[in-house]
């Protein structure tokens, strides 16, 4: 059993609050007080792609796929608060490329090994490549040297995959009530560091039911010995669009669908 | 060692509890900040181990790995760096101690390594020898400190001269000429009250003078209406900007000044603490400001009831950093003073209303604390009567590079470059970089452009390149600069500042074709555009400027080719060509 997120009341949505409205893409969207665009555009089923957002943790904007255009400015839409009458462009041809390029920024920086990871299928930074039309990382490979963390008896870190979003340090710190995470470095050095004496996993307080165990959206962080228990063909994103709203659950315990 | 290390960092802790001071003291006693360390310092400070170890690797000056007796730092700026008159200072230095750029030497003696812009560049090539600068470098006096650091002589013992760094007061304007008697402006509060003191500095039209140009008077007002248990006041002297250093010059000359503009703001604000943020670069300053502060305190000017005015209470702490650039920015700046990595806060909530502690805070520039002081003295009006209907009162400009008079100039807002380039003998100028790296790369067609909020606006930088000088170089060095300080937060910065650095190094390696240049517009557009901070959004500009107004520079190193390897083949062969001792003709690749 994972560390459940809980959302908060403003996620629902309901009928007789609608007089703000932003509009995005030209479709009018209601929101509520203290939403930002990301929450008001989900609840009301719009996706705006992104990877280092998840309902229910504090909003982090490092990723930057979620970038929108309100009027001639930019803004991440998970940060930027909802203002009604915001004109918000989101699905266009400019920031959907945008997009594609900062997906291959994060492809190219890392080591991914998508035929031979054990998250391919599941991972949603492969599942954006796939919804953005990107057929290749594009720039040359920064091939940097990242260090692999086994020591956990369960679960396993390989830092190569990381794209520094902090779901896990936020995860951790949020709902697992730890603080087994951290960024370290500056630029393109920066990493991902564990909380521990000898910094090595096995010494953090880190356990298999911790949402920070299961939230990374690569491969970076993987639970041991349950490796390809869901055949290839059969996971999340064969199945399943990334723009499909609420797949949070399925994402993070890879729940197969009663029909699958 | 452990109880050396516990008293090392009790005593540093007991000065001051910033993290960041406490790491100083350990890397300054034992040249690094050992694992033992990590967790003592996490324990002593109730932190984690982790937030103490990315603290650590966040910023330049702090170290795992032992750094030599004398650890010697070379500026690489266009202006103050270590290539002086195209010979390369700190590989003469380098050869003459038989070290490498970024290493220890093996005796542990000597480090060396090259750092950002030290704001020394009206002084010409320069260094930080355990922080203390060396300026007017030359292969000479590379030689004689070679045998300084061989004879482990003291620093103390070495030449004097060395280590003195001057004004270079060139032209006076509003604020340098400071000819009123002291702290009449406190006086002069007293008799407005704080809202008094609030609309004086709002009718004065005084903006921001780091660069943003955001209304100083607003600011405070807002500050001031916000709700929360306490306001702050924190004066930006993280003066990172390559080519920049009258705050140097301010804080070493005019700290009075300064912190009399902190109590003005604290009086119209409500603030009863107030910091400095002194960037790691200008801690040779640090034993001067506390004097500056200590004198204060017994003068009545700082602490309780200050001048007798019962109630107003304000004092001020210096808090130093350690080498990161984006620490400028002002929530990075304020992350870091909370001690924690430079990384920018998302915004909103603005400083104003959620700053330092997450509580009401102003965040200004050195020199526009110095201006509110002036304005109180001397009234609104007489500010809002020099300079332009947009940019009130003057300017402090550090101007450096080809010019015969490298220094501090102060103007009224709306000077032309053609007037300064004029006033500090710049003789056959092509290209002048207002406001740093970050700013607006200028050619000479464009030189009867106006200083201001409403033309170039700037944070008082002028690098000045001649005829002579390789621009495509100097890109290039901007380049390495925003990829070293990039924070690493988000993604187009993070990635794109590298691809733009690797892509610049391709083109003046002479590999670059017509493929590549595109490829730089379109990335440099991405890192503009959807950047998180300041950094990224202005990181490109260099480059954008530089295609639009400089192609040639670009043009002339493109090879005319269809294809051409992102990588050099023949260097790629050089490990393989090591590993089995060969250098044939068959080991190379044409």
């Amino acid at each position: 059993m994972i560390r459940q997120l809980t959302l908060n009341e403003s996620d629902n949505m309901s009928a007789d609050t609608k007089q703000n409205t932003i509009t995005i893409d030209g479709q009018e969207i209601p929101f509520l007080a203290g939403q930002t665009i990301m929450d008001a555009a989900l609840a009301a089923g719009v996706y705006i792609p992104h990877l280092c957002h998840r309902q229910g943790l504090t909003p982090h904007g490092s990723c930057k796929l979620c970038v929108v255009d309100i009027a001639s400015k930019n803004a991440s839409a998970c940060t930027m608060p909802a203002v009604a009458g915001q004109q918000i462009s989101n699905n266009t041809p400019a920031l959907n490329e945008a997009r594609t390029t900062i997906t291959q920024m994060l492809f190219i920086e890392g080591n991914h090994i998508c035929p031979s990871c054990e998250k391919c299928g599941d991972c949603t930074l492969q599942a954006m490549a796939y919804h953005l039309g990107m057929l290749d990382g594009h720039f040359p490979q920064f091939f940097q040297r990242r260090e692999v963390d086994a020591s956990h008896p369960t679960v396993m870190l390989d830092r190569d995959r990381c794209i520094l979003c902090e779901l896990c340090v936020r995860a951790s710190r949020e709902v697992d009530g730890k603080n087994v995470f951290e960024i370290a470095g500056r630029g393109t050095n920066a990493r991902l560091i564990v909380n521990s004496a000898s910094g090595k996993l096995v010494d953090s307080e880190l356990e298999t039911s911790d949402l920070a165990a299961h939230i990374c959206p690569v491969g970076a962080i993987l639970i041991k010995e349950s490796g390809y228990k869901v055949p290839i063909g059969q996971r999340t994103f064969d199945l399943h669009k990334v723009s499909e709203i609420g797949l949070e659950k399925i994402v993070l315990t890879k729940v197969r669908q009663p029909d699958e | 060692m452990t109880g050396l290390l516990r008293s090392v960092i009790s005593r540093a802790y007991a000065e001051s509890p910033n993290v960041l001071h406490v790491l100083y003291a350990l890397q300054r006693q034992f040249l690094h900040i050992s694992d033992e360390a990590v967790r003592e310092v996490a324990s002593h400070l109730e932190l984690p181990t982790s937030q103490v170890d990315a603290v650590i690797e966040f910023y330049s000056f702090f170290h795992r790995i032992p750094r030599g007796r004398y650890d010697i730092l070379f500026s690489n700026c266009t202006s103050c760096g270590y290539m002086a008159g195209g010979v390369n200072l700190m590989a003469v230095l380098g050869r003459q101690l038989e070290i490498v750029a970024g290493h220890t030497r093996g005796d542990g003696l000597v480090s060396m390594d090259q750092t950002s812009c030290i704001g020394m560049c009206d002084h010409g090539a320069a260094l930080l020898v355990n922080g203390i600068p060396i300026v007017s470098l030359d292969v000479a006096m590379i030689t004689r400190i070679a045998a300084l650091v061989e004879a482990a002589m003291p620093l103390e013992d070495w030449p004097a001269e060395w280590f003195h760094v001057e004004d270079n007061i060139r032209v006076n304007g509003l604020l340098l000429k400071d000819d009123l008697p002291e702290d009449i402006s406190l006086r002069a509060i007293f008799a407005h009250g704080a809202a008094g003191t609030l609309s004086e500095i709002i009718h004065s039209g005084l903006r921001g003078r780091g660069g943003a140009g955001f209304s100083t008077g607003m600011k405070w007002q807002l500050c001031r209406e916000a709700q929360g248990d306490a306001h702050y006041i924190v004066c930006n002297a993280d003066e990172g900007e390559p080519g920049t250093f009258k705050d140097r010059v301010l804080l070493h000359s005019y700290a009075d000044r300064l912190f009399e503009g902190m109590t003005v703001c604290a009086f119209a604000i409500g603030a009863k603490q107030g910091y400095l943020y002194l960037r790691g670069e200008y801690r040779y300053l640090l034993p001067h400001l506390q004097t500056v502060l200590s004198r204060r305190r017994e003068l009545g000017l700082l602490g309780g009831d200050i001048l007798g005015q019962p109630g107003f209470s304000f004092d001020i702490d210096i808090v130093v950093g350690a080498g990161a650039y984006i620490c400028g920015e002002e929530s990075a700046l304020i992350e870091s003073l909370e001690g924690k990595r430079g990384i920018p806060r998302v915004r909103p909530p603005f400083p104003v209303t959620h700053g330092y502690l997450g509580q009401p805070t102003v965040v200004n520039n050195v020199e526009t604390f110095i201006a509110a002081v002036h304005i109180l003295r001397r009234g609104s009006a007489w500010f809002k009567a020099v300079g332009t209907e947009k940019s009130a009162g003057s300017k402090i400009l550090s101007v450096s590079g080809d010019c015969a008079a490298p220094g501090i100039y102060e103007y009224p807002f709306g000077v032309t470059i053609r007037q300064v380039l004029d006033d500090c003998g710049a003789k056959n100028a092509q290209a002048v970089q207002v406001s740093g790296p970050s700013g607006t790369l200028i050619n000479s067609a464009e030189f009867d452009r106006k200083l201001g909020f409403d033309d170039l606006s700037t944070g008082g930088s002028l690098m000045i390149f001649n005829q002579a000088r390789d621009l495509l170089a100097v890109i290039v060095n901007f380049a390495h600069f925003f990829a070293h300080e990039s924070c690493g937060f988000c993604t187009p910065c993070r990635v794109g500042t590298v691809l733009l650095k690797n892509g610049l190094d391709k083109i003046a390696g002479g590999h670059g074709t017509r493929y590549d240049l595109d490829e730089m517009q379109r990335i440099a557009a991405l890192v503009k555009y959807r950047s998180h901070c300041g950094l990224g959004q202005t990181a490109a500009n260099p480059i954008l400027d530089g295609l639009q107004r400089f192609p040639q520079a670009f043009e002339q190193r493109l090879v005319h080719r269809d294809y051409e390897p992102h990588f050099d083949l023949d260097a790629a062969l050089e490990e393989a060509r090591q590993v089995s001792h060969r250098d044939d003709t068959a080991a190379h690749i044409e």
